[in-house]
Parts: C-alpha cells; sequence; structure tokens
C-alpha cells in the first residue's frame, strides 16, 4: 500500500529523536492499527481495544456538541432580546456559538494532548487514548464563556496532578474531567457559578442592562460573508429588551421552588435543552441518545446509570415529603430536567477508570452518587448544583466500596471451607442422633 | 427504558398533592414500617432455616433450603430432555467464539515417523530431567524414556515402540523433547498383569500406575501439575466436553471404547477417598452413553457457553478447592488409556486428534498416538503459507512448528493465518468479520457467522481500565481482574483469598481474549500459581 509505504519511510529515529519518535507512534497508530501478534496465551484477539471504547464514547456525546454549540449563540441572542425564536438568525447562533467552542476545544487539547504526549516520551511508551474522552467532555462541562486562561489552567492541573502524578491513563482515583471542573470551581469560583455566566459574550452597562461586543472575527470576517448572502449581521450594542435573567433553572428552584422555574422556563423548553447552562449539559434527548449507545454497545455500565437514577430520584422524594424549602418541593421527577443530572450520570459517573470496578459496587456508587448529588442540589444555599461533587467524592470511596465486595467474597471463601471442615467432621462422628 | 420512565411520569395524574401532606406522609410511613416489619420476620425465619440446613450439611448439592425460591429457579432456562431429573447447572457467563474449520466427523488413519514426548508439557517438573534412554536405543511403547530427579517414582514413557533418535535441547541445556522413529510394521508392547481391581490394595495400585507409565495423565488442581502419588486426592474430576472453540466432539471420540472409558473410571473410584465427578453436556445433543450410563461416579449437568466445559468450572459448581485440598482431574482420552492398561495390560497411547482451523482444505480427526509430529498430521492439508500452528485450542494451546510434535495432553491441533498486518483505522473502520464480545461490532446480529480470526492483537497493550468485561466471560464467584491485580503486586494473601487455587490458564483464557486492555491474562495468573507452589 502506498501510503504504509509513504508514513513508515518518515518514521523518525527512536533513539536520537525520542520525542518525535512518541508523537510519530501515537499517529501512526491513529492511522494503522499495528501489525503486533499474540505472543503466549490466547492466539485470537477481541476486535475491541482501548481506541475502539474511548472513540465510542466521543461519538456518544457529539449530539451534545452540536446541541451545545447553537444554544450559545442562542441563549447569547436571546439575551440581547433579537431572534428570539429558536431558529431565527440561525446562521448567527451558529457562527457565534461555533466562535466560543472551537477555541476551547483547541485550547482543552493542546494542553490536556500536550502534557499526555510529553508524558509518553519521558516513561518512553506509547501515547495511551485516555486524553480522547477527558478532553471531549471538558468543553462540554464548561460555560461558554470561559476564559481561555483559566481553562488552560484547570485541564493542566487535571492531567498533570489528577493523572499522570498517578501513573497516566487507567491509574487515576478522580475523574479528570470534573478535576479540571472543580479546579476552576475553587479557584475561580465567579467564573463558573452565579446567574451571569451561563451566556456568553455579554457584560452589564452602568444602567444594568445586558451589552454585547463582538471581536473582528465577528464584525470582520462573518459580517462580511452574512452581507455578501444578504442575511443579519452581528450589530453591537445594548439589549433591546430588559429583564432577561440568565439565571438557570436551578437557581431560580433555589429562590422559589418550581413555580419560579416555570414562570421563566417552560418544561419543553427545559426537555429541548434551550435553556442556559454548561455547554453541553442542556439538551436532554441527545444526553439520552448517548446514553443509550453507550447501553446498546455496553461500554457505559447500565448498572451506574440506573442505580444514579434511583438514588436520585429516591432522595428528590425524600425531599418532596419533607419539604422544608420551596425547592425540596420540587417534583422529584422535575429534578431530571435541570441542571447537569443526566449529562454527569451518563458520562461521568460510567468513566470505568474512576468508578467501582465490581458489579455490586457500582449499585452502590451510583446509587451514592444519587444521594448525595441531590443533597448538594437542595440543601447547599452557596451553589445549588452537586454532580460534581458527588461523583469526586464517590470517586475517593469508590476503592473502599470495592474493597469491601471483595472482602466479602474473600469471606465467602474462607466460609465455605470452615462449613466443609465441619461437616466432615461431624460425619466421621459418631452416628448423629435423629433427634432434630 | 428507564429513562423513557420518568417521561411518562411527567404526566399530570402523577403529580404530587400538596393539600394534605401531612397524613399522607403519616400513611405512607405506617406502611413502610409495617413492610419492614414482616420483612424481618421473614427473613430471620428464612435465614434460621437455611443456617440450619447447613449445619446438618444438606445444603452441600445445592438444593434450595430458603423460603423463597432462588433467582435462577424463577427464571430456569429451557433443559434439553434428557437431563431431567438430574443435577443442572447453569452458566450464563462466557462466550462461544465461532470459529470457521471445524473437524469433519470422519476418523482418518495416519502413521506419523516421529512422535516425541516434551518435558515441557508437565507443569513444575524440572526441565533437566532425568533421560534414561540414548540417542539409537530401541524402545517398546511403555518405556520409561526420562523421570523428574525431584520425584523419581514418577515415569515419564514411550507413546511408541522404535528407535530414539533424538534428545533435543533447549535453552540452558533444558530437555525439549526426546523424540522416536516410529516401527514401521508392528508395534510392540511392554505387557503388564494387571492388579484386580476388587482386591488390590490402593498403594498398589498406585505403584502399578506408576510403573506403568499412565502416571502423568493424572494432574492435580490448584496448580495443573502431575499428581502427587502421595496425596489423597478430596475428589476427581473428569469432563466430558470440550466446549473450547473448534475442540474436538467427545462423543465422537468415545465411540468405541466405552468399556475402556468405564474400566478407567472404575480404577480411578479407588484413588480418592471423595468421588469421582463426570461433567456431562446439557447444551445441545444427549452425549454418548459412554458418558450418560457410567457407573460408580457422580454426574453433574452443565449448560452453558464456554467455559463450561473445563474442569476447573466445574469443579467450582460441584465442590470448590480450597487452599491446602487437592483434586485430581483427567481427560476422556487419558481415562480411556487408563482403562486399556487394565483390560488389555499394555500402555496404549491412542489418540483421536482433531485438525482444525479455517486454514485447512479438509478439516478432520486422525486417528495417532500422544506426540504425533504435526507435519504428517496436516501434510497436504493446508492451504496457506503464513499460518500459526497450535496444539490444543486458539485460546490456550502452545505454538508449535510444522517439525514440533503433538502435546502431552493436546487432542486438538489448531491452524490459523498470521495477522502480522497493519490494518488502516482498524481500531475505527474494521474490513473484515472479526470474533469479539463487544457490542460496537454488530456480531451480535449474526449469531451462525463463522469468523476466520487472525493471530493480530487488534491493538495494543495498555493498564487496566475498563471493568466488569472478565466477569461477563467467567461463570464463577471469583474477581479474575483484582487477582490479576493482586499477582501482579505479589500479594499472597489477597491471590489465596480471592480464590487463585480454583483458576487455571484455560480459565481465564476467554478474559484474556476479550481484555481491551490486551494484557496477557494466562501468564499472570501462572506467575501468580508458580509462586504460590514455591510458597508450598
Amino acid at each position: 500500500m502506498g501510503l504504509l509505504d509513504f508514513v513508515k519511510k518518515i518514521e523518525p529515529d527512536k533513539k536520537s529523536k525520542p520525542f518525535l519518535h512518541t508523537l510519530y507512534d501515537g499517529f501512526f497508530t491513529f492511522l494503522y492499527t499495528p501489525d503486533h501478534v499474540t505472543k503466549n496465551g490466547v492466539h485470537i484477539r477481541d476486535g475491541m481495544d482501548l481506541k475502539r471504547t474511548m472513540v465510542m464514547v466521543v461519538i456518544a456525546m457529539q449530539l451534545c456538541y452540536v446541541f451545545g454549540s447553537y444554544n450559545i449563540g442562542h441563549q447569547h441572542f436571546v439575551a440581547l432580546g433579537q431572534h428570539v425564536g429558536f431558529i431565527e438568525g440561525f446562521h448567527l447562533k451558529l457562527a457565534y456559538g461555533l466562535m466560543q467552542i472551537i477555541p476551547i476545544f483547541i485550547v482543552t487539547h493542546v494542553v490536556g494532548l500536550g502534557i499526555e504526549f510529553y508524558y509518553a516520551y519521558k516513561k518512553g511508551h506509547g501515547i495511551e487514548e485516555g486524553f480522547l474522552v477527558s478532553g471531549a467532555l471538558i468543553p462540554l462541562i464548561m460555560p461558554p464563556d470561559i476564559s481561555l486562561w483559566i481553562l488552560a489552567l484547570a485541564v493542566a492541573f487535571a492531567v498533570w496532578i489528577g493523572k499522570e502524578a498517578f501513573g497516566g491513563t487507567g491509574m487515576n482515583i478522580l475523574n479528570v474531567a470534573l478535576l479540571a471542573r472543580v479546579f476552576i470551581f475553587f479557584a475561580y469560583p465567579t467564573t463558573i457559578s452565579g446567574d451571569e455566566v451561563w451566556v456568553a459574550g455579554l457584560a452589564k452597562d452602568a444602567d444594568g442592562i445586558w451589552t454585547a461586543s463582538y471581536n473582528w472575527f465577528h464584525t470582520g470576517l462573518f459580517n462580511g460573508l452574512f452581507e455578501s448572502f444578504g442575511w443579519d449581521t452581528f450589530q453591537n450594542g445594548r439589549a433591546m429588551a430588559d429583564g432577561y435573567t440568565a439565571a438557570t433553572p436551578l437557581s431560580l428552584a433555589f429562590q422559589g421552588g418550581w413555580e419560579n422555574v416555570t414562570s421563566v422556563y417552560s418544561i419543553d423548553q427545559m426537555w429541548w435543552g434551550a435553556i442556559p447552562g454548561s455547554i453541553g449539559e442542556s439538551c436532554k434527548p441527545f444526553i439520552i441518545i448517548g446514553a443509550i449507545m453507550l447501553l446498546v454497545t455496553g461500554i457505559g455500565s447500565w448498572r451506574i446509570m440506573l442505580s444514579v437514577v434511583i438514588g436520585a430520584a429516591f432522595t428528590a422524594w425524600l425531599m418532596n415529603m419533607w419539604g422544608a424549602t420551596p425547592f425540596m418541593e420540587v417534583p422529584w421527577y422535575y429534578q431530571f430536567y435541570m441542571g447537569s443530572l443526566l449529562f454527569a450520570l451518563v458520562f461521568m459517573a460510567t468513566d470505568p477508570v474512576t468508578a467501582t470496578s465490581t458489579n455490586t459496587g457500582k449499585l452502590i456508587y451510583g446509587f451514592m452518587i444519587g444521594m448525595v448529588g441531590m443533597i448538594v442540589r437542595v440543601l447547599n444555599p452557596a451553589y445549588p448544583e452537586g454532580w460534581m461533587l458527588a461523583i469526586l467524592f464517590m470517586n475517593v470511596f469508590a476503592p473502599l466500596i470495592d474493597h469491601y465486595v471483595f472482602e466479602a467474597n474473600v469471606r465467602r471463601r474462607s466460609k465455605r471451607t470452615a462449613v466443609v471442615k465441619r461437616v466432615e467432621v461431624k460425619e466421621s462422628a459418631a452416628p448423629v442422633s435423629g433427634a432434630h | 427504558m428507564f429513562l423513557f420512565l420518568f417521561t411518562t411520569l411527567t404526566f399530570p395524574a402523577f403529580a404530587q398533592t400538596s393539600g394534605d401532606g401531612s397524613s399522607y406522609l403519616e400513611m405512607g410511613l405506617i406502611a413502610v414500617v409495617a413492610i419492614l416489619i414482616l420483612g424481618a420476620v421473614l427473613q430471620i425465619a428464612d435465614s434460621l432455616l437455611r443456617v440450619e440446613a447447613k449445619n446438618l450439611g444438606l445444603d452441600r448439592d445445592n438444593t434450595n433450603f430458603s423460603l423463597f425460591p432462588s433467582y435462577s429457579e424463577i427464571f430456569k432456562p429451557k433443559q434439553p430432555d434428557f437431563v431431567d431429573q438430574q443435577r443442572v447447572v447453569n452458566l450464563n457467563d462466557g462466550f462461544d467464539i465461532q470459529l470457521a474449520g471445524e473437524a469433519k466427523k470422519e476418523l482418518r488413519l495416519i502413521n506419523p515417523t516421529t512422535f516425541a514426548v516434551s518435558p515441557g508439557d508437565f507443569v513444575g517438573i524440572s526441565p533437566i530431567p532425568k533421560v534414561v534412554v540414548e540417542e539409537g536405543s530401541e524402545v517398546k511403547a511403555g518405556d520409561i524414556l526420562f523421570f523428574d530427579k525431584k520425584r523419581p517414582e514418577v515415569k515419564y514413557v514411550a507413546p511408541v515402540s522404535g528407535e530414539v533418535i533424538a534428545v533435543n535441547r533447549g535453552e540452558k541445556r533444558a530437555i525439549a523433547e526426546v523424540v522416536i522413529l516410529a516401527d514401521k510394521e508392528q508395534m510392540s508392547y511392554r505387557t503388564y498383569t494387571a492388579p484386580n481391581l476388587n482386591t488390590t490394595s490402593r498403594e498398589d495400585l498406585v505403584g502399578f500406575l506408576l510403573e506403568s507409565g499412565v502416571w502423568p495423565m493424572i494432574r492435580q488442581r490448584p496448580y495443573d501439575v502431575v499428581a502427587d502419588p502421595l496425596d489423597i486426592p478430596k475428589n476427581i474430576f473428569i469432563s466430558t466436553f470440550d466446549s473450547a472453540p473448534l475442540a474436538p466432539d467427545l462423543n465422537f471420540v468415545i465411540m468405541g471404547k466405552e468399556a475402556a472409558f468405564q474400566k478407567g473410571l472404575d480404577v480411578l473410584g479407588k484413588l480418592t477417598m471423595g468421588t469421582v465427578h463426570l461433567g456431562l453436556d446439557a447444551r445441545g445433543t444427549m452425549p454418548a452413553p459412554a458418558f450418560t450410563q457410567a457407573t460408580g461416579v457422580e454426574k453433574t449437568y452443565f449448560n452453558g457457553p464456554h467455559p463450561s466445559g473445563n474442569v476447573g468450572i466445574q469443579i467450582h459448581h460441584t465442590s470448590p478447592i480450597s487452599a491446602n485440598e487437592r483434586v485430581w482431574i483427567l481427560g476422556v482420552q487419558e481415562v480411556v488409556t487408563i482403562g486399556k492398561l487394565f483390560i488389555e495390560g499394555r500402555f496404549d497411547a491412542e489418540r483421536v486428534v482433531a485438525i482444525t482451523g479455517a486454514e485447512l482444505t479438509n478439516p478432520a480427526y486422525v486417528n495417532t498416538y500422544i506426540g504425533a509430529n504435526i507435519e504428517s498430521l496436516i501434510k497436504e492439508n493446508v492451504n496457506n503459507d503464513h499460518v500459526r500452528i497450535v496444539s490444543g485450542d486458539v485460546l490456550s494451546g502452545k505454538v508449535v512448528n510444522a517439525s514440533g510434535h503433538l502435546g502431552f495432553y493436546d487432542d486438538q491441533i489448531t491452524i490459523l493465518e498470521e495477522g502480522d498486518e497493519y490494518e488502516m483505522f482498524g481500531w475505527l473502520l474494521p474490513l473484515a468479520p472479526r470474533p469479539t464480545i463487544s457490542n460496537t461490532y454488530p456480531n451480535a446480529l449474526f449469531p451462525n457467522y463463522k469468523f476466520t480470526a487472525n493471530t493480530n492483537t487488534h491493538g495494543e497493550k495498555r493498564a487496566f481500565v475498563v471493568t466488569g468485561q472478565y466477569e461477563k466471560v467467567l461463570p464463577m464467584d471469583i474477581y479474575p481482574q483484582q487477582l490479576m491485580k493482586a499477582i501482579l503486586v505479589n500479594d499472597y494473601e489477597r491471590m489465596e483469598g480471592l480464590g487463585i487455587y480454583e483458576l487455571s490458564e484455560e480459565d481465564v483464557a476467554l478474559c484474556e481474549f476479550v481484555c481491551t486492555s490486551k494484557q496477557p491474562v494466562q501468564q499472570i495468573l501462572r506467575r501468580g500459581l508458580d509462586m504460590m507452589r514455591e510458597q508450598g
């Protein structure tokens, strides 16, 4: 094959240019499955490898990317009071969304993959696929307006301290994507919480009115293009309508319960996702499509997904019963419409490295995530969302849960021995009386 | 499904009544408490019953003493008629790899010119055993070839008569194989007068088995080593079906050897204080009468995908091994050889071997002897010159050269294509179909498709990432991945606790096959077993 010969020819020397060789190897194995054959042990291997596993997860979240990009633009224009209908100003919204998400995606991957490549070269092993999924997840869980330098810091922290320090792919204790988010949450809280960060590209002016300002890409590049088609263009300026809140359903619920939420957003709107929030979390049907794909291919654990749903629903139901605050009275099934619960349970909780490894453990792990997450969401006054913290919390506990599952297995085994011995003693003893 | 559930739950009919919430709550609480109390009473009664059953020793054959039917009783899979009233173990975990190249049920007679016995086939034997024959010496079938200096009473003997033409040495002067050029015409046997089973003592019987050279056919679990003549095994296990890919059909192999098989079972019955267990096939058609009508043994039927035919799995579900316990295992053809020793008074190493694999023009069974030369068995039958020859099955067989010989315990040769080729985007968009357990391939839609697999690893080795995968193909109450980790960090206590004694390489072979991270699971397990064995 011509291409293979060419690619083989440009292979850098491993001795003199180790870093280049690592890079080359990474891209080569991406292009071609290597010619490795089995040695001792099995002679045939399953067609599944880690690359395929990881890329399936990435494919499962593509619809969230599509919707997320568009929704960035949509929320932006809704806040300005322009093009309020969902498909009005389609080209503007799409262009605006892509202009926001592409830099986020690039920064995430340059920083994350850079560190990954460096460590692969240092350790002298092939580039591993772990960051494929983390890198795809991180943009989806960021607010659309995140500063790129903060993002870069967070990704570096997550990959460096969260993963490579523990030994690389497969060894990390905490979910890398969530670690990046939690880093921002604690280091730069104002950029990732409150009511004003979930809509991109807006600032309040002195009168407290949303104002948009565009850069050259919008006014120069895209406006030029759109004008040539005779379409609407980006216009710097203030919002036409006053009173747009940009608050997420969760903070509305925290302030005034379900009525307060539905007074701003309709249930359909929350279901379809045309609401402000982190980039990928809002569109429920697309997340569910992703979930179905993970479940059908068997890559995402149905045990974890199911038990998170049960744990969250159960806790929310208990809160309904208690009903001390308006937030507690939000019907338990509507909790699934708000915030990132679905996204977290489909893509974050199911990470096989940081979740429990046993089937029993997975049920406990998922249930606890559901419970803890719902408690944080409803009871924590500072920050009405809990999945990130709940999952990281349970990541830490996952080895402990597994430990007890293994201990139970060990105990079962030693008990079996003890029982057999006792029975043998009885059989060899004098005739057993029939008085039982 | 559950995701649909809560969308339906959003109907107003389900909405919370907010009016008199307190009485609603009270009633709910009372109901919950009542259910809890009732449940607790039932649970205690149930536990007491089971404790009593355990104390009386009644629960050893998996009888359900609980008040409630067990899960498996409610959802009992359909059983074939012939297992009616017998003990059946249904196994759900596992996977049948569908490969092309199954042996046709026709027996061909091939007379290979050379045969060999290789010390490497016996786990735990020292690499340089004492070879008592020289190049050029004449041997009869059953004459001793070599013995292990640590255990000189176990004799390893010639499978055929002829002239010893080579004692090949491998690395560090280890004996690789002792090769015999077989007699062309009549085979000559060393003859014995077998002891009478009804009168002889166990000691004399063991002595006779050692002397006649059939002893190495008895293997011990744990560790899969040749049995120690000083042990009295807890039980003896024989699996009468092989569920591995393309494995020989033992119902076909046993035809005409029913009497010898039964005689072999009788001999084995004298060797254990416990029981001789026979694992029978409940997957499809009725097993051969040699198995179903065997006497003096306890029969258990096993139903499920591979590895249901592995003796290790069957032991686990019949009478599991604990630390310090020893059980012995044999293959069906080995039992026949022992039986023939007592019926005919000679060491008959005859083996029916399945020659299988997609690279063969004519996969079939051949009738030969232990250690037959591979080349002559597959001559003019392979239609590809870039192949790997495996003595055994594709999951746990050994690689051999064409000039090499069949392994001592093997009754199968598999030929498959070497897969040392690059595949463009092979991980994302594979062009050729390949066997897999993953639903990311559409394989589940074609359950009867026979794959032509090659030896490509389909990916590179990685750290353990995916969980729950091994458990899906190992029908045992064992956590294989955790066990592998325990072995990798030399944690003896954990290895023992997690059940390393119950496993052998062939049992975890499927785990290795499905492993997304391409870990050498069998190799790791063998390392762990060797470490445990050295510890004693």
